[in-house]
């Protein structure tokens, strides 16, 4: 009678061991770091790489604390945060000799000191969301629309030479929304002609363009012209859509790497929605700013005609086929509206010097633009080029060079204002253009020193209110009431094991629920020894009480504790961001409250009372009796 | 230490009519101040831009607002938050302009105010933006979590006990739920997604104190014959309340401290949390205990005379 099986008992104690292991973790604090991680495609992270650094922070007479090659990066542990800016800025100088491109980033970071037995066990602290370390959060969607016509404009373009190869004359092509028109002309006394040169438009490009239904479509009103449609299948709609998607989020992250942040998350969120988390970043205004830099580049030619020029004075329109931009302080040009490449055609840029010793940008495109590019450059030496920043919509040009000879797969912008305007081109068209434009639909950002405050915050409200629901369960149920506590502990003890074990994201929010949870769980207990109490009223013996007690108590406890999963499942399915964090704490809560209260506790209960022959009483407080 | 010296079953389902009005009064005051005030939804649910900025001294909020009105906003909310250094900016959804960009030239322009004192030192402790699109979708979760929930336990409860307790339990908490909407529509407190997730958790925690009484309700039946229902509902509620009031003061104290020394972020969740600890235990045990009763149940719905083994309970482990 009230005692527990060995194995019972062996349970608990392996529960409580574990809870004790996989929470230490959380008690060791955090190191100062160094991190470094290559940007350069060229560069290498491994152990020649670790000599280097090594040999920097020895001849600069810092010490650290332990190096570790971890994946792509390297991290050095330091002893303060006066060493650590002393060890970034000596291991920056040593590995990017001035005036070179850097090959890699040294970024400050913060490393968690558990030691090596612990990590090897996988107990590692708990992983904390923003709003508890500071950092970046973004949720971008991708313009569906914008990245549709894109392709279109470009199919539109490959059409155009396609058939000029095959030596098919047409009388036009043009986009109305997403549908490619094709007109062939027909002026009555060539009807039948007209229709061959469609029919065979036609199958060519059915031939040539898979992905695209080709329809013949009769004349329009007023025009003989015959005409073809040319429209995007919807299973070629969603490939395209989902191909820029992840063209996008590579993009985003070697934009991430460039900020040298450790840990961010870049995700593919539904169809067209992408998060980037950038945890622990302490310059938030340069992380909005690259990532904020949502836009798609292109290079296109100047127009030289003399519409143009007029319609730069405001003296003419714009001539069809181009449009209007203004290069940096407002000085207006004309481009001709084709592209000649575009930015994910790009596969490297360099800050450089010319063979004039002036600041340039060295460009590598793929293979298939260098072509386009050798061909277009072929037919426009001596004429302007200008390479174009698209953001939501409208174009800034970034550059206009002039075209000095027929350019191939490398070539050099030359003619930039200063090394500084160079590195920042070289910067954005390595860092890449996107495939589509994305919008930010969602951002949070918080400062390092909130997410500590948040963290003192809810640690004290967890701890303050534990304190005085120990203090009034040992008041008020006396040796039950420490029994009680205890078992909360242990609950707790298990709640912040399993976070970190499953390296659940823990908010704010979350910490709230953990303070809840106590608060809820102490709920089991006191029905419990309420139900003892009243068995003890009504003239059990205490070691029956206590059967009765825990026996009746456990359907209500079971009950209860499902209807608070239910509403914490709920949260969780629907819940996101904080909120989510809750909803997580909040299950696991229940689950460890159910264990705890029903399993430790009554093995708590058992060691002390079970081996008793003869008990006279048990300390729960007074036992007021009806007619006493 | 013994707080509930009762001699005898407190007769509560004699008041089970003026107990009920009341509750009625406060349901409908609740939901005449959610129809003509509304609630004061956070951005999560509207769209839009919050700014949080630290001063090195008492912030002069007048000042503040008329640089946000400069740039063009015709009614900022500026308000303080938390200690008075600390300053929240509110601003709705503009178009065509990204967040970044507008918080940071809201920022910029309140740092560059030359007649607020400390305003070059101003920190930008917290950013966080909503696009419309994303508060449609984050309201249209919340209304589902919600929905979600009350289904779940009325089936479960269904499944546990009988109809007539699932319905008595879900009316009385919602009933719950309407009353914190009220108190919140009343006094224009902010009704952010953590204060939703407190609602739902007050809804879980709410339908616990049925759960017991209901428990009770029915050991009483299988135990005590003879009584009729009202007694045994009465006998219920009497045996549990000492367990009611000590675990809801339990749970309260949790609260309070984490009202307390929770800060501004977790204040409002802590509130709706108070408000519903302190309804729920009038909601479930009178309100519950009586709706069931006037839905007319008796022994045979929660033990079922065919079954040879009673209605047992789970085994203990």
């Amino acid at each position: 009678m009230n005692r527990f099986p060995l194995w019972k008992n062996l349970l608990v104690v392996l529960a409580l061991l574990a809870g004790a292991l996989y929470t230490a973790p959380n008690f060791f604090g955090e190191a100062p770091a160094v991190q470094i991680s290559a940007i350069a495609a060229t560069a290498r992270v491994d152990t020649v790489l670790a000599g280097r650094v090594e040999r920097a922070l020895s001849e600069a007479n810092i010490s650290h604390d332990g190096l570790l090659v971890d994946g792509n990066s390297i991290k050095v542990r330091l002893r303060d945060t006066d060493t650590q800016l002393k060890a970034k800025d000596v291991i920056a100088q040593a590995l990017t000799p001035t005036g070179q491109e850097p090959s890699f980033v040294v970024a400050l970071n913060l490393l968690a000191r558990t030691p090596a037995w612990l990590t090897s066990m996988r107990a590692l602290p708990m992983y904390l969301g923003l709003d508890l370390r500071g950092g970046v959060h973004f949720l971008l969607q991708v313009d569906t629309r914008a990245a549709v016509l894109k392709r279109i404009e470009a199919s539109a373009a490959e059409i155009r030479s396609s058939l000029r190869e095959r030596g098919i004359r047409h009388a036009g092509i043009l986009r109305a929304g997403e549908t490619i028109e094709l007109r062939f002309r027909a002026d009555g006394s060539d009807n039948a002609n007209a229709e061959v040169i469609r029919t065979t438009a036609k199958n060519r490009i059915a031939e040539d363009f898979p992905g695209f239904n080709v329809t013949p479509a009769e004349a329009e009103a007023g025009s003989k012209d015959l005409r073809l449609l040319v429209t995007l299948k919807p299973e070629t709609r969603v490939q395209v859509l989902d191909n820029a998607l992840k063209q996008n989020i590579v993009t985003l992250n070697k934009r991430v790497n460039e900020l040298g942040t450790s840990e961010p998350v870049i995700q593919q969120q539904g169809a067209d929605r992408v998060v980037v988390q950038l945890p622990g970043v302490q310059d938030t205004a340069r992380a909005k700013d690259i990532l904020g830099r949502t836009a798609t580049l292109e290079a296109r030619l100047v127009d030289v005609s003399t519409q143009a020029q007029a319609a730069l004075t405001g003296a003419g329109p714009v001539p069809f086929g181009s449009e209007l931009f203004t290069v940096g302080r407002g000085a207006p040009v004309v481009l001709k509206k084709q592209s000649i490449f575009t930015g994910e055609q790009l596969t490297g840029a360099q800050a450089t010097f010319d063979q004039n010793q002036r600041p340039a940008v060295a460009i590598d495109l793929e293979a298939a633009a260098g072509r386009t590019l050798r061909e277009v450059s072929r037919e426009n030496i001596r004429k302007p080029m200008a390479v174009v920043l698209f953001e939501r919509g409208r174009g800034e040009v970034l550059t206009v060079a002039t075209i000095q000879d027929e350019l191939g797969a490398r070539f050099q912008i030359t003619g930039m204002p200063s090394p500084q305007a160079s590195t920042d081109l070289a910067l954005l068209l390595r860092a890449g253009a996107l495939a589509a434009p994305m919008e930010i639909v969602e951002e949070r950002t918080i400062g390092p020193s909130l997410g500590v405050e948040n963290i003192t915050k809810g640690f004290h409200s967890t701890l303050y209110g534990f304190a005085a629901i120990a203090a009034f369960m040992v008041a008020y149920y006396a040796l039950f009431g420490v029994f009680s506590t205890l078992a909360l502990a242990a609950n707790l003890l298990l709640l912040i094991a399993l976070l970190s074990l499953l390296q659940a994201t823990l908010t704010l929010p979350g910490i709230a629920a953990i303070a809840l949870t106590l608060g809820m769980a102490i709920d089991a207990n006191v029905l419990i020894n309420e139900r003892i109490r009243e068995e003890l009223r009504n003239g059990a013996s205490p070691q029956i009480a206590i059967v009765t007690g825990y026996e009746r108590a456990w359907a209500t406890i079971l009950d209860s504790n499902v209807t608070t999963l239910i509403a914490g499942l709920a949260l969780l399915v629907f819940g996101s961001g904080p909120v989510r964090g809750f909803a997580v704490v909040h299950c696991l809560g229940i689950l460890t409250s159910i264990f705890s209260a029903v399993i430790v506790s009554r093995g708590i209960v058992n060691l002390w009372y079970g081996r008793q022959r003869k008990t006279s009483g048990l300390s729960i407080g007074q036992i007021w009796k009806a007619n006493a | 230490m013994e707080f509930f010296r009762i001699r005898r079953d407190i007769p509560f389902m004699r008041h089970a009519l003026v107990l009920n009005m009341i509750s009625l009064l406060t349901f409908l005051a609740a939901v005449a101040f959610l129809a003509t005030r509304g609630l004061h939804w956070s951005i999560e649910f509207t769209g839009g831009t919050v700014l949080e900025i630290a001063f090195p001294q008492t912030a002069d909020i007048e000042r503040v607002r008329t640089t946000v009105a400069a740039l063009g906003y015709d009614d900022p909310q500026v308000q303080n938050f938390g200690t008075s250094r600390d300053v929240m900016i509110r601003l709705p959804v503009q178009a065509g302009v990204s967040s970044s960009a507008q918080s940071q030239k809201v920022f910029e322009a309140i740092k560059a105010d030359a007649t607020t004192p400390g305003a070059d030192q101003a920190q930008l402790r917290r950013v966080e933006f909503v696009g419309p699109q994303i508060g449609e979708e984050l309201a249209t979760d919340g209304a589902l979590a919600l929905l979600f929930v009350v289904i779940g336990i009325v089936i479960y409860l269904a499944i546990r006990f009988e109809w007539k307790f699932a319905i008595a339990a879900i009316i009385a908490n919602l009933h719950d739920v309407i009353i914190i909407l009220g108190f919140f529509a009343a006094f224009g407190w902010e009704f952010s997604l953590t204060v939703l997730a407190a609602v739902l958790a007050v809804l879980g925690y709410s339908v616990n104190e049925s759960v017991v009484i209901f428990d009770r309700i029915r050991e009483t039946f299988r135990r005590k014959r003879g009584l009729s229902t009202r007694e045994v509902i009465d006998h219920a509620i009497t045996s549990t309340i000492s367990r009611t009031i000590i675990t809801h003061g339990c749970t309260e104290m949790m609260v309070l401290s984490m009202l307390i020394f929770g800060g501004p972020t977790l204040f409002h969740f802590a509130l709706a949390l108070t408000i519903g600890i302190l309804f729920g235990i009038y909601s479930s045990v009178f309100v519950a205990a009586a709706v069931a009763m006037w839905l007319g149940v008796k022994r045979e719905d929660l033990i079922k005379p065919v079954k040879k083994r009673e209605d047992g309970q789970p085994e203990l482990p």
